[in-house]
């Protein structure tokens, strides 16, 4: 057992499944000899060869494409884009072939891939770094759409990517990649690609959020039990298929609900939330639901992107006039 | 019986050695003595790459983000602004900082960008050029689109663009080869092939020889030259600018030089680089050759060059101080992240902007 961050969990992950299983090989640019400029695949190369983890040319509709061919053909590639911003070219791909392969040949064909990028902003990363395009591939479908907010999910997350037998975007909160050690255990045992993770009960209030945005609502969560509140903070972890129970069970419980995310908002997963928590009709709601998130704005170059993000305050005070609802 | 239907071949050139001599035995264009010329962009090489430190010790010292650097590429990027036109169009990629001081963006912008601010892709400079571009190689179809807006409209201004050997893999650029055959484009695209493409190689990028023969592939005149000399540089994009500018269609030019720098400053390239690859490359880097040529030619000394060097050194500077005033004392305001979005604020982004404004000093709204 190991103290590890999430970005350790990503790289143990591969690791695993690569000793598990000779289909599965690592693509992408800067992979290889240099482990990825965050180091995600730090050491992989060493260890599984130059035909395991593969540094490409520069081309994502390349890999993106090539990614699809291999998945049909009994391998299972996981590629990686550099960075969220550069996923953009690979669309065509993930839309027209990836999520629909299976359906349009009526199961002759399959395409058991992972695509994994780092995603959002908060490092002070150059324009076009820094985006958060989750319900962009989350409205694809035939996709599964996960995000890890813990080293621990990071690494039953990926695991279970992985050996999923159908396509996964796997995007990986930078700005949280070396916030956390926790303790993980390369055991092999993945985590369910369908549930929601409760981090914390309460009865007051749920708080709803994923990816990197989990800090920040952790830390309101902190500063709304000292004044006394109780509050479930819940990690969606998975946004395509979404497990809507848990979040419904919460929420009916505690009667308020503030989803937290920093996409903006304008047809976002915040907002499905949201709208399927109405669809649910539940009777038990004491106040309406919230969405705290980022503009509808182009993410701002890296001296403005935290006036962009979700703050704690603005999380408190969300909380705070939802509890005001009696 | 086969019959040969196409062939081609690629030339190389080079005029200047890397020890500051003309190459014997060549035609060495009038250029090579148009020292006024010369001199001029010698300077302006030599202001680049002192911005250029600057821009890293701004980096390293916290008061820049992540910085491309441009060291070692100063010929071929001083030939390429040099040789255009106020009223051609550039679609930079993101360290082509020495061909955009030719066309006037000022220092301060390169920083403002480089800094997180905004305002520094509204840089000086002609309005109509592009703003640096980070996605690869999808300045080139920009530049195409460009170069069709010039030819529909018969204007004699040209279009031209960068890429890197890493871009040079990309659809982008090899449909905007294609693009600009078909139509014959006023269109020059440079390949700034500088060996690396963060860590990988440009033997990673494909097996072909050349990268210029993606271009004669796509049916367009290309050719490869020494990136590190300035004379071959300028030479090739007089050439083609020029041919482009009189309607005979688009251009490829292959730069051959290195990035004697990390990617970015985010980079670390020992972990993927041989250091005595870079030790080399230094033997032939653009600026001592073309000095030893102008001190040869008797138009330069140490004197002038102990000048250039002290002017340099304090009109960086200034750069530095105007963009840290800036940054500083004139911060963009947090409503600035709206005002550009549309021509006319839509109703659900003015809510937006008024809560933005209501709490400046953080972000989110419900
Ligand atoms: C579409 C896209 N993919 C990946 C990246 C990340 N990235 C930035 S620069 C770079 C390498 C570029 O190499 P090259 O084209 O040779 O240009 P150079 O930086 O060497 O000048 C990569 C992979 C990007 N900016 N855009
Ligand atoms: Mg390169």
């Amino acid at each position: 057992m190991a103290q590890i961050t999430l970005i350790e969990g990503v790289t143990l992950a591969l690791a695993r499944a690569m000793k598990e299983d000779p289909s599965v090989v690592v693509l992408g640019e800067d992979v290889g000899v240099n482990g990825g400029v965050f180091r995600a695949t730090a050491g992989l190369q060493q260890e599984f060869g130059d035909e395991r983890v593969i540094d490409t040319p520069l081309a994502e509709v390349m890999i993106a494409g090539m990614t699809v061919g291999m998945a049909t053909q009994g391998m299972k590639p996981v590629a990686e884009a550099q960075f969220c911003g550069f996923t953009m070219p690979m669309v065509d791909h993930l839309m027209c072939h990836a999520g629909r392969m299976r359906n349009r040949t009526r199961g002759r064909l399959s395409c058991p891939m992972v695509l994994r990028f780092p995603t959002g902003g908060g490092i002070h990363a150059p324009e076009h770094h820094s985006e958060s395009p989750e319900a962009l591939f989350a409205q694809m479908p035939g996709l599964r759409v996960v995000m890890p907010s813990s080293p621990s999910r990071a690494y039953g997350l990926m695991l279970a990517a992985i050996r999923d037998p159908d396509p996964v975007i796997f995007m990986e909160p930078k700005r949280i990649y070396r916030w956390q050690k926790e303790d993980v255990i390369d055991d092999g045992e993945e985590l369910p690609l369908d549930v929601c993770f409760t981090l914390r009960d309460g009865s007051d209030l749920t708080l709803v959020t994923w990816g990197a945005m989990i800090k920040e609502t952790l830390q309101a969560a902190d500063q709304l039990e000292q004044q006394g509140i109780s509050v479930e903070v819940i990690d969606v972890a998975t946004i395509s298929p979404l497990d809507m129970d848990t979040i419904i069970e919460s929420v009916s419980r505690t009667g308020r609900c503030v989803i937290v995310q920093e996409a903006p908002r304008h047809c976002s997963v915040a907002s499905e939330i949201a709208a399927s928590l109405a669809d649910a009709g539940i009777f038990d709601l004491l106040a309406p639901v919230k969405r705290v998130c980022g503009y509808d704005t182009v993410m701002p170059l890296y001296r403005n992107e935290m006036k962009y993000m979700p703050s704690v305050r603005r999380i408190v005070h969300a909380a705070q006039q939802v509890l005001e609802v009696s | 019986m086969a019959r040969t239907v196409a062939a081609f071949k690629v030339d190389h050139f080079q005029f200047l050695g890397s020890d500051g001599k003309l190459l014997d035995g060549q035609q060495v264009p009038a250029l090579a003595r148009d020292f006024e010329r010369l001199t001029e962009l010698y300077k302006l090489m030599v202001l680049t790459r002192t911005f250029d430190k600057k821009a890293v010790a701004l980096q390293r010292t916290g008061k820049l983000g992540t910085y491309a650097s441009c060291l070692g590429h100063e010929a071929a990027h001083i030939a390429i602004g040099a040789s255009m036109q106020e009223e051609d169009c550039f679609a930079p990629m993101y360290r082509e900082y020495g061909a955009q001081f030719c066309r006037g963006v000022k220092m301060s912008d390169v920083l403002l960008y480089w800094g997180g601010d905004e305002r520094g892709n509204d840089f000086s400079g002609p309005k109509h050029d592009f703003a640096w571009c980070v996605p690869i190689a999808t300045q080139c179809l920009h530049a195409a689109g460009a170069a069709m807006a010039y030819k529909l409209r018969q204007e004699p201004r040209v279009a031209v663009s960068v890429v890197g050997d890493g871009g040079s893999s990309k659809g982008d650029f090899l449909e905007a080869i294609n693009a600009a055959s078909a139509w014959k484009l006023p269109l020059v695209l440079v390949i700034v092939n500088n060996q690396w493409a963060i860590s990988v190689p440009r033997s990673k990028q494909n097996n072909a020889a050349t990268l210029a023969q993606k271009g004669i592939a796509g049916g367009l005149p290309s050719i490869q030259v020494d990136g590190n000399d300035l004379i071959a540089c300028l030479w090739a994009m007089d050439k083609a600018v020029t041919a482009a500018r009189q309607g005979k269609g688009a251009f490829v030019i292959e730069m051959m030089t290195y990035r004697l720098s990390d990617h970015t400053t985010a980079d670390d390239a020992r972990r993927y680089r041989p250091q005595d690859e870079v030790d080399d490359a230094w033997d032939h880097e653009p600026i001592a050759r073309l000095r030893r040529y102008l001190i040869d030619q008797q138009v330069w000394d140490d004197e002038r060059e102990q000048t250039l060097l002290e002017e340099s050194a304090e009109t960086v500077q200034q750069a530095a101080d105007e963009y840290l005033d800036i940054v500083a004392n004139k911060p963009q305001p947090v409503t600035a992240m709206f005002d550009y979005m549309y021509a006319e604020l839509p109703h659900d982004l003015a809510e937006q902007r008024a809560y933005a404004e209501e709490f400046p000093e953080d972000g989110g709204h419900h």
